[in-house]
């Protein structure tokens, strides 16, 4: 498994390549979308001359949409290595939400983050409330970006567009009107923005603080630790490859069981 | 036996030539293709009369005097003439109990056959007091005669959605139709009021072919509102080069640049006003230089300020809005996280100091 930089920096395969390549592509795709989309509520200011000789506005929409579509093709195949990918991909995914481990986990980080705790847990995959984070703004918050978004966009493509019949006509109905839509595509964006805040910072700071590599850990896909204590999530994870939602989803359960037996090693 | 349509055109004296012409004409505003002018034609030379009750609730009359003008000088006569308005309170010569007496007839004679339009919205605060017709509550009267009706208009933006007496906080208890009234087809035809030539099309849609228009999800026939404001407006090139008006009257106005920095409601509003445009195709408030206000989508009252793109998030304060909410959001963010760093390299350096 380790790779074993022997001694006290052993290093462990967590995040496959298609994993790490999702999260680049996302953060250039959420980076221009949030750019673009902020332009879009609030233009820029007005273009001299003559209509023809500018396109400013057509580029910026352009930019967002090109930017959605990958975002959304992204999210797509990152749902299929849900349950192509190793037992870490399906972590963000399929949280352990109804063990009591995860919010031990959980009540463990805040007070980490508080100065309380004096020592961090080690995590070969993300920390509890990290995954947490991440499952409600990039599990859900993306889905909602995403179908809100297709909806706006499936308005200026006209009736009969397939992004106007699957997205536009139940979710403009379901908040009532198309202005509706566009207040609640915003607000969420400011949502993604404060994640992204955080996510870097805390990405960087744990980098430096923690037990273990952060930032080239999303590049290389290794992680490293600083000492040879076991990881809180370093258990048996069953079969690498589960295809079933029902298999995965056990396996989370079955990983959050199998963790209150390493509870005490830390 | 009642008169056909054609029969009641030519007492009025219109001539065949003319007739003819405005069945092409309405086939072509209904985007049938020439094909259909003679069905059109035929449907009206041999259908008797569709009788119609036009009823009135809480509004302003404005659905009415708007269909009154239909820009097309025969398609009011004809319409008019097309249908037998049997009741209509403010067009009608009969009043008081004559009028009533009316109501009863044309459900006795017609049960299940008629056409229900309604002009406004029943009232149900204060068991109905804002609104009474001939001494009872105007729910009354639109539930009874919607129970024998065949479909219902919903005309104009108070029977669609509710309008401005359903906006916050409705002190009437001002209902739309489709909430009062279930078991009846309903198309709605929103706007405050809608424009005249879509009200005469839809109806002679429904004369000629004795069915519903194509209706969108919510009840639109999507022949009118199937596109917004902004797909078809002609200011659109300025929208898409990045040419805005920034402020009432400056040089861009008067340029007759982009209105969408001053609030203009066209993207978010299914409307046909910048394709049929109004009084006899003359403007639109676009074309006057004022932005659209969004008056044929539901709720546009409660959306915050005209002057504005972002919506007014009340729940937030007064005059809130997703940049104001989501801006603050982020700031407090950015600040914790800025006082978090200082107090981690604090942390940090007081703990090197201990372990030295």
């Amino acid at each position: 498994m380790s790779q074993s930089k022997m001694h006290s920096e052993p290093a462990v395969y967590v995040y496959e390549a298609p994993v790490r390549i999702w999260h680049w592509i996302n953060a250039l795709a959420i980076t221009v979308l949030c750019v673009t989309g902020y332009f879009i509520g609030v233009p820029l200011p007005t273009m001299p001359g003559e209509a023809n000789d500018h396109f400013l506005m057509g580029y910026i929409r352009f930019a967002h949409f090109a930017s959605g579509y990958i975002l959304a093709v992204g999210f797509l195949f990152r749902l299929y290595w849900v349950f192509a990918g190793n037992h870490h991909a399906r972590q963000l995914f399929l949280p352990p939400f109804f063990t009591r481990e995860f919010w031990k986990g959980v009540l463990h980080e805040l007070r980490w983050y508080a100065f309380i705790e004096k020592e961090p847990h080690k995590y070969v995959g993300h920390n509890p409330l990290a995954v947490m984070a991440m499952h409600i703004v990039m599990v859900w918050g993306l889905l909602f970006m995403i179908i809100t978004g297709f909806a706006l966009y499936g308005e200026g493509i006209g009736m009969g567009s397939w992004q106007y019949e699957w997205f536009s006509g139940w979710v403009i109905e379901l908040f009532g009107q198309s202005q509706d839509v566009h207040t609640w595509h915003r607000l969420c964006t400011w949502l993604v923005i404060c994640f992204v805040i955080m996510h870097v910072y805390l990405a960087i700071r744990e980098d430096i603080v923690s037990r273990q590599s952060m930032i080239s850990t999303m590049i290389s896909g290794w992680r490293m630790f600083r000492d040879d204590s076991k990881a809180k999530d370093d258990a048996d994870h069953g079969g690498s490859i589960m295809t079933t939602f029902v298999g995965s989803l056990m396996s989370s359960f079955r990983s959050g069981r199998s963790r209150t037996k390493a509870d005490d090693i830390r | 036996m009642t008169e056909t349509f054609y029969e009641v055109m030519r007492r009025q004296g219109i001539t065949r030539r003319s007739f003819l012409k405005y069945c092409s004409l309405t086939a072509a505003a209904l985007g049938l293709g020439p094909s259909f002018a003679p069905k059109i034609a035929h449907a009206m030379e041999t259908k008797p009369r569709i009788p119609v009750l036009w009823l009135h609730g809480m509004e302003c009359t404005c659905c009415s005097e708007s269909f009154i003008r239909s820009a097309h000088p025969l398609a009011k006569d004809v319409i008019l003439s097309m249908v037998s308005l049997d009741y209509d309170d403010t067009l009608m010569a009969a009043a008081g109990h004559q009028a009533e007496a009316i109501i009863t007839e044309t459900i006795e004679k017609y049960d299940g056959n008629y056409i229900l339009a309604v002009e406004g919205n029943p009232s149900y605060n204060q068991e109905g007091m804002s609104c009474i017709i001939a001494g009872k509550p105007f729910h009354e009267q639109l539930t009874h005669v919607a129970k024998h009706c065949k479909i219902i208009i919903s005309w104009g933006s108070c029977a669609s959605y509710g309008c401005v007496q359903a906006a916050s906080p409705n002190p009437t208890g001002a209902t739309p139709v489709h909430k009062v009234i279930h078991d009846k087809p309903i198309i709605k035809v929103p706007g405050c009021p809608p424009i005249a030539e879509v009200m005469t099309a839809v109806i002679a849609y429904m004369v000629t072919f004795e069915r519903l228009p194509e209706l969108d999800r919510q009840g639109r026939p999507k022949m009118f509102y199937s596109q917004r404001i902004h797909d078809k407006c002609y200011r659109r090139p300025h929208f898409d080069a990045g040419q805005f008006v920034e402020s009432w009257d400056d040089e861009a106005a008067r340029k007759g640049y982009c209105l969408y920095k001053v609030g203009c409601k066209g993207p978010t509003t299914y409307n046909a006003c910048s394709t049929i445009r109004w009084n006899e195709g003359t403007s639109f408030p676009i074309q006057a230089g004022h932005g659209c206000i969004g008056c044929s989508e539901d709720g546009f009252w409660d959306k915050g300020s005209w002057y504005a793109r972002l919506t007014d998030i009340k729940q937030f304060g007064i005059e809130s809005n997703a940049d104001k909410v989501g801006g603050t959001a982020a700031a407090v963010v950015g600040a914790a996280t800025a006082a978090h760093m200082a107090a981690t390299a604090i942390n940090r350096a007081s703990k090197k100091e201990n372990s030295v």
